[in-house]
């Protein structure tokens, strides 16, 4: 990386000055529903596509750490209602809660650590639904009501632009340290584990460690995401760590391209746009498409990029982009010195 | 530069974090322990609990176990469903659940138009054949839809795993929005024929029979799919392809119609899994993710593609939703569902793919 920056960082860099602007000319109602949401829901699923373009782990728990990051929020700052009610400092809080949703992830991460291809899938699916069965059931901690009245710091209480603001910044810093993770040694292992996991345990490194570790770290990052929503939220119940956000956030990495870490925030817009303007194109509703049809048509939309790009919409940006250049006569081949994540395809 | 004095050969980067000896042992010991607790415990103390010791309770002991079998049979019946399809195919079929709550609901209505009443039906009402036809038409629909589902969309990208199970996801999250427009939000049951309706008398306990017949029709079901895979000339083809499907196609077989075959079957199972669960427990919203959960579990309990580990899995994790919540004390029984994850956790300790699953290159 010497020389004049890549065309990516450029863009990427224009994309987060983007950002840091946004608030200026953006409504209130964008910024806080929208911009702010796609933040945090792109935090969490970057860190599925960690894990999958790096390590070849596609995994299901993220959403559960998010889930139980936010629940010991809930627990340790609420005075009254269901739950612990310990009261805290919402400081103090948040280290619990960091503490013990990355103690949780890597716990999950080294009963699977052994698991390859998609049976981590389906191994982390039911992490995931034992995990909502257990918050709902479990009244020490939660119960199907959920933890309510639930006040974020006094810094960020009545200034929604501040949680934004958060997000971008934590946003910038996990992508920026997720690719720098990519360039070190571990980094470059678990790339190897990817590829070729018999290769790399005959070569002496402790591949379930790695995936382990790899784990560990996307759910801290996953739990980051978990505090950001309770702040915004206000409250966190069982049902919002069902099955159905579960898969949600998956679909969210796989919109945008599961192989690339920009296409978690990317996906993560494309879905909470549609979630809130959806209803108000102007042909849907002829076609009998109505808000409470949006399942059916984010579905139909995975369905559709599975079919014809199943490297999501950056895979797409990339196409349009190669094709560009060859138009154009521009320079070809690889633009960056960066290890190029890829969509794991086969486990045998 | 000769070969002879090529000298020590350095290695650029020292493998970072080696595999120790002793931290393959951990799991070996950790997993006796648990288990011989729990025999005790069940066995002789059960202090506190709804249940109370099984030697001097051994009623309340045979009622709970009865439960683990009999919900065993129908887990079997779902989740051997998904089992072969992925056996054969590698496809995580992820709208397994879909398929039985889609099997579920057109069952609840063709048994309501059967019996010519919209509502409050009646054991009574219900013949043996008002219910199996239901069941068999339900399951058929989704056999067919499963077929579709193949042909169209999983046919041509076989062997891309993590694209299928996609594909089969978004297929799900269409079908359960349709589901919850056509049939709404709310609860409903298929209702049990009249004739297997009753109560019997376990030492001192009152056992409805219902449950006892669900029980047959599972072990119906489990017969004849080991008659038709032991037995039949298809199934011999199917057991080879799990093994070597290359070889399979070499041998000149048409194993495209052996997979479509497959998932017929594999649809159909979960349509009838579904017809038994929303007479058993009903079927609303949700039952597609909590059954796609159920077969989840098992597979990965027995080991993912073997029929055999379904059964295993089907018998561990039943006995474990029928006897934890009964035999934890009263106040902390809603601890029972970390018991399923405890089971899981055991069982991967020692067994990364489950009691009767192949070892894949890792």
């Amino acid at each position: 990386m010497t020389g004049r920056p890549s065309t990516g960082t450029m863009v990427i860099s224009a994309v987060v000055a983007l950002l840091v602007l946004l608030p200026a000319f953006g409504s209130d109602f964008f910024i806080d529903f929208v911009m702010t949401r796609t933040m945090m829901l792109g935090l969490a699923a970057s860190t599925i596509v960690f894990l999958s373009a790096y390590g070849g782990m596609v995994s299901l728990a993220q959403w559960l750490i998010f889930g139980v990051s936010g629940f010991m929020i809930g627990n340790a700052v609420a005075e009254a209602g269901h739950g612990l009610k310990l009261g805290w400092n919402p400081w103090v809080a948040v280290i619990f809660a960091l503490g013990i949703a990355t103690a949780v992830a890597f716990v999950l991460g080294a009963l699977s650590a052994r698991t390859i291809g998609i049976y981590y899938l389906m191994l982390t699916l039911t992490y995931a639904v034992i995990g909502f069965l257990f918050f709902g059931q479990v009244t020490t901690f939660s119960g199907f009501g959920g933890v309510t009245g639930l006040d974020p710091p006094g810094f960020f209480l009545d200034h929604p632009k501040r949680l934004y603001y958060a997000g971008v910044v934590l946003s910038v810093i996990a992508y920026v340290t997720f690719r720098a993770v990519a360039r070190t040694s571990f980094g470059i292992a678990l790339q190897g584990i990817r590829d070729d996991p018999v290769r790399m345990s005959s070569l002496g490194f402790n591949v379930p460690m790695h995936r382990m570790l790899a784990f560990t770290l996307a759910g801290f990052v996953a739990a980051i995401a978990g505090v950001l929503n309770v702040w915004w939220n206000g409250q966190i119940d069982p049902t919002s760590i069902s099955i159905g956000p579960t898969l949600d956030l998956l679909i969210i990495a796989v919109i945008g391209g599961i192989a690339h870490l920009e296409g978690a925030w990317l996906g993560a817009f494309v879905f909470v746009a549609a979630n809130n303007y959806l209803r108000d194109l102007p042909l849907v509703d002829n076609i009998g498409i109505t808000e409470a049809r949006f399942n059916t048509v984010i579905g139909a939309l995975v369905l559709l990029i599975m079919v014809l790009s199943p490297d999501g919409l950056m895979g797409i940006i990339e196409k349009v982009r190669a094709a560009g250049r060859r138009v154009l006569g521009g320079p070809t081949g690889p633009t960056t010195a960066a290890p190029e994540p890829r969509l794991r395809r086969t486990s045998s | 530069m000769t070969i002879g004095d090529a000298g020590p050969v350095e290695h650029p980067t020292e493998p970072f974090l080696q595999q120790r000896a002793w931290v393959r042992h951990i799991p070996a010991v950790a997993i006796g322990a648990p288990v011989a607790f729990a025999v005790l415990w069940i066995l002789f103390f059960a202090r506190g609990t709804s249940a109370g010791a099984a030697v001097s309770e051994p009623g309340e002991f045979f009622v709970a176990f009865l439960n683990g079998v009999t919900l065993a049979g129908l887990l079997f019946v779902v989740a051997s469903g998904f089992t072969l399809i992925f056996g054969l195919m590698r496809t995580v079929n992820m709208a397994h659940g879909s398929l039985f709550l889609l099997a579920a609901y057109i069952g609840i209505d063709l048994q309501k138009q059967m019996v010519g009443k919209t509502r409050n039906i009646n054991a009574d009402d219900v013949s043996i054949l008002q219910w199996v036809v239901p069941m068999l038409v339900g399951a058929a629909v989704v056999a067919v839809i499963g077929v579709v589902m193949q042909q169209v969309f999983l046919r041509w990208n076989q062997g891309e795993e993590l694209r299928q199970a996609l594909i089969t996801l978004a297929i799900s999250v269409i079908l359960a929005d349709q589901m919850l427009r056509e049939f709404g939000g709310l609860a409903q049951t298929m209702v049990w024929p009249g004739r297997v309706t009753h109560f019997i008398d376990i030492f001192g306990q009152r056992y409805a029979t219902s449950r006892l017949f669900m029980l047959g029709v599972a072990l119906l079901v489990g017969a004849l799919l080991w008659l038709w895979l032991n037995k039949t000339r298809m199934g011999m083809v199917i057991r080879a392809g799990v093994d070597d499907q290359d070889m399979v196609r070499a041998l000149g077989i048409n194993i495209t119609l052996v997979f479509a075959a497959t998932f017929f079957v594999g649809a159909f199972l979960a349509g009838m899994g579904g017809a038994m669960g929303a007479s058993f427990a009903g079927a609303s919203t949700g039952a597609d993710g909590a059954w796609l959960l159920n077969s989840l579990v098992v597979v990965i309990i027995g080991g993912l593609g073997s029929v055999k580990g379904a059964l295993a899995g089907s018998l561990l994790y039943g006995m474990v939703l029928a006897l934890s919540p009964v035999y934890l004390p009263s106040e902390y029984a809603f601890y029972s569902i970390i018991f399923t994850f405890v089971l899981l956790a055991l069982v991967l300790a020692v067994r990364p793919y489950g009691l009767f699953g192949k070892v894949e290159s890792a």
